[in-house]
């Protein structure tokens, strides 16, 4: 009989094996997630028949066939229109935003004065980035400037009277000048706001708890064109006779009014997810109601919500488009009044105009959403138990 | 005892100011105060102010004579009737594009939604594009480019756009062929009513059959049966009373037929699309919701794909999906308040126009906000009926 020697042992693990051929590379993708069966080969080429049938056009016309630059309307118009467009061309007008571009962004803002929004701007930016940020210090400060002191200057740069500033009235004020600026004071006005009111909808006080209960439903319940119309038509006359105040003003107010009552509802779903211990533990540290809301709770309860919360403002930004119902004229309310220009009246003008618009609230609120994410995603590690 | 005794005694707080009960008491009628005094102050200005400008208050003005013409009248109106019948209208209008909307944005949502969850990679990018493009731009945009940048710019009705079933697509809105429903034709919407009620009966006793015996029965196909061939059945015997008015090129205009107006297509159009990709993301994050584990269990116990989809994924979806969906169907329905912006007739609109010829300002914003308010807390009540039957019945 012959031994065997079956003592010896593998030392060394044997290296994994490439996937087949058949499970990586190009092809694979593409068989796993383009032709995986039969339904998902027609929807394939539904896919592409899709793609194939609206990309070129709009390649074709936003870029190929536009007319970038050009003094007046014969640029964007076909010879039988009366420009100089060989028969059957149709091509964005982007000349048409390019005249128009001043105004698009400040309004009828004096143009000798237009360094003002454009500084306001640049110390906008000087506050925001830092406040985004998550490495750099000092968030403390930074949020008071942002939000109390910046409000504060950039109103007396804007609208002047002081310092030798010429005045300007706010129906000069216009385009994205005016969508951001309403947007920030909503903003700066809201979540202050909204937070007093949820805080008041869970308070033990039956009265305030009722009022606040009463206005959040109340303002959810309603479009914003309503509270437009309740702050352009009935705010005057709840004032005595003689007293009015600025349109501009009238908006921002029903506007921030809007957007407290939507925070409200944010702000209490994250005041609902803190759990009790965290009240009692306060209350038993002899923490007072404001201590221990201000110390304790909301800085848990809001940077439970903070996605929620941008969400709101995503909403409030888009909002704040309507304003042009009671004529005011923000980004989109310049844009749809420069489409009755007859200098450049084309029938590719409205969509140009239009087209520009949605790219420009488009940027923010995907800048803004995609912000939300990454706070998500950095905030997630802490709050999983 | 002695000690348990002062124990049961109200503790003592030193000062009153630091006792919550008094210090709540107190906060509360300060509030009370300051609501009613300026409430006070806020009917007086309101009073002064209506005196000053010689308006009458209350709702007397909603019977004078409207004189002003609606474009969409779904009831008979003209510029004699009363300003009340011109809210009427304004809200049916409302109702209608509202209605209209939801159906198409569900359909939509739907689509995109489950489409943003394909294994097919560009369905998937294709349906995330729709979503990401729509959620992030204003809803009053969408509508302007829908009536600015695309209708209107559609030709003239002379070179009317050809579609199928005799419809034709112009500067002037979108014309269909109308049913001409003749007589008789009260027999198929009895039909109709009488197959409803059938199947919802033929379901019932399957659901307690297949409870009691476990044998299961048809429904879905018998229901379909019953609710087309019914109808079916009724039109032949009524001797078919139904013809169609088909809309004819004239040398100017388009004549006959049903005529969708610009502003009400861009109207629907725009609340559709917009609403659908948010309705998108709430389907994607129900589905999503469901936990992988009981796909699986349900495949372990054999169902196929097809049954593992409805019996067990998507009841459990609804639960997550129908809260968010209703919120969106209160915000389409306020949206429908755009309206005025390409001059739709809706509430807004009329009660608007209304409010600028006679001065009522509280009245008119009274009457609008009463009637969103309205409109939302039915939609909402409709909806809770809704999710009340797909909860979680728990044991």
């Amino acid at each position: 009989m012959q031994e065997h020697d079956l003592s010896w042992v593998r030392t060394e693990m044997v290296l994994a094996e490439p996937a087949p051929l058949g499970e990586r590379g190009a092809i694979a993708w593409v068989r796993k997630n383009l032709v995986g069966s039969v339904g998902d080969t027609i929807l394939t080429i539904l896919g592409i028949a899709i793609v194939a049938w609206i990309l070129p056009q709009v390649i074709n016309w936003a870029f190929i066939n536009a007319q970038w630059t050009g003094p007046d309307r014969t640029v964007c118009t076909t010879a039988a229109q009366g420009g100089i467009q060989p028969e059957g061309w149709t091509g964005a007008c982007w000349a048409f935003v390019n005249a128009k571009f001043g105004q698009f962004i400040f309004g009828t803002y004096p143009i000798e004065e237009r360094w003002r929004p454009i500084l306001v701007a640049i110390l906008f930016a000087a506050l925001l980035v830092p406040m985004l940020i998550p490495k750099v210090p000092r968030k403390g400060l930074n949020a008071i400037l942002l939000f109390l002191a910046l409000p504060v200057v950039s109103f007396f740069l804007l609208s002047g009277g002081v310092f030798g500033l010429p005045v300007v009235e706010t129906p000069r004020w216009g385009g994205l000048l005016v969508t951001l600026s309403l947007s920030f004071v909503g903003i700066a006005v809201s979540l202050p706001l909204g937070t007093v009111l949820a805080l008041g909808r869970r308070s033990k006080m039956p009265i305030v708890k009722l009022l606040c209960v009463i206005f959040i439903e109340f303002v959810r319940g309603i479009p914003l064109i309503t509270v437009l119309f309740f702050a352009s038509v009935m705010l005057p006359l709840f004032l005595p006779a003689g007293v009015t105040f600025d349109k501009f003003l009238r908006a921002l107010i029903g506007v921030s009014l809007f957007a407290a009552a939507y925070m409200a509802e944010v702000v209490r779903g994250g005041l609902q997810a803190i759990p009790k211990g965290q009240y009692e533990g306060a209350d038993s540290l002899g923490l007072g109601y404001w201590q221990k809301m201000g110390l304790i709770v909301l800085p848990q309860a809001l940077k439970l919500v903070i996605p929620a919360i941008v969400n709101t403002f995503i909403g409030m930004f888009k909002d704040t488009s309507l304003v042009l119902i009671i004529s005011i004229f923000d980004l989109l309310g310049v844009v749809k009044q420069n489409l009755s220009d007859a200098n450049w009246a084309t029938p590719q003008t409205a969509r140009s105009g239009l087209v520009f618009a949605a790219f420009v609230f488009w940027l923010f609120c995907f800048g803004m959403s995609r912000y939300s994410m990454y706070t998500e995603r950095r905030l997630d590690t802490g709050y999983k138990r | 005892m002695a000690s348990q005794e002062t124990l049961r005694e109200e503790p003592s707080r030193g000062s009153l100011i630091n006792d919550p009960k008094i210090r709540g008491l107190f906060f509360q009628t300060l509030v009370i105060i300051l609501l009613f005094g300026s409430i006070w102050w806020i009917v007086n200005n309101v009073i002064d102010n209506l005196t000053r400008l010689h308006i009458a208050s209350g709702f007397q003005f909603l019977r004078g004579r409207a004189g002003f013409d609606i474009s969409d009248t779904p009831i008979a109106y003209t510029s004699d009737s009363t300003y009340g019948r011109a809210l009427v209208v304004g809200l049916l209008n409302t109702i209608i594009v509202a209605a209209a909307g939801i159906v198409t944005a569900t359909i939509i949502g739907f689509i995109v939604g489950i489409g943003r969850l394909s294994q097919n990679w560009l369905i998937r990018k294709i349906c995330m594009v729709y979503v990401e493009i729509f959620r992030n731009i204003p809803p009053l945009l969408v509508i302007f480019f829908w009536y600015s940048g695309v209708l209107a710019v559609l030709p003239p009705p002379r070179e009317s756009i050809h579609l199928p079933f005799g419809s034709f697509l112009n500067q002037r809105g979108f014309y269909i062929t109308r049913a001409v429903w003749g007589e008789g034709s009260w027999l198929i919407a009895v039909a109709f009513v009488v197959a409803l009620a059938m199947a919802w009966f033929v379901a019932r006793r399957a659901r307690q059959r297949q409870m009691a015996t476990g044998q299961q029965f048809p429904v879905f196909w018998t229901s379909v049966a019953l609710i087309v061939g019914l109808p079916v059945l009724a039109f032949l015997l009524a001797g078919m009373p139904l013809t169609f008015d088909f809309p004819k090129q004239s040398t100017f205009n388009l004549t006959g037929g049903f005529q969708l107006k610009p502003e009400f297509l861009s109207l629907f159009m725009a609340l559709s699309c917009y609403t659908a990709a948010f309705i998108a993301e709430i389907v994607r994050a129900g589905i999503r919701g469901v936990s992988k584990g009981q796909t699986e269990a349900a495949g372990a116990l054999g169902l196929r794909s097809g049954p593992i989809l409805r019996l067990v994924v998507v009841p459990q979806a609804m639960r997550i999906v129908i809260p968010p969906l209703t919120s969106q169907y209160l915000n389409l329905t306020k949206n429908s308040s755009l309206a005025i912006a390409i001059g739709y007739p809706d509430l807004t609109a009329t009660a608007g126009t209304v409010l600028n010829q006679t001065g009522q300002a509280v009245e008119g914003v009274l009457i609008m906000m009463i009637a969103y308010l309205v409109l939302s807390l039915v939609t909402s009540a409709v909806m809770n009926v809704v999710n009340a039957r797909m909860a979680l019945v728990e044991r």
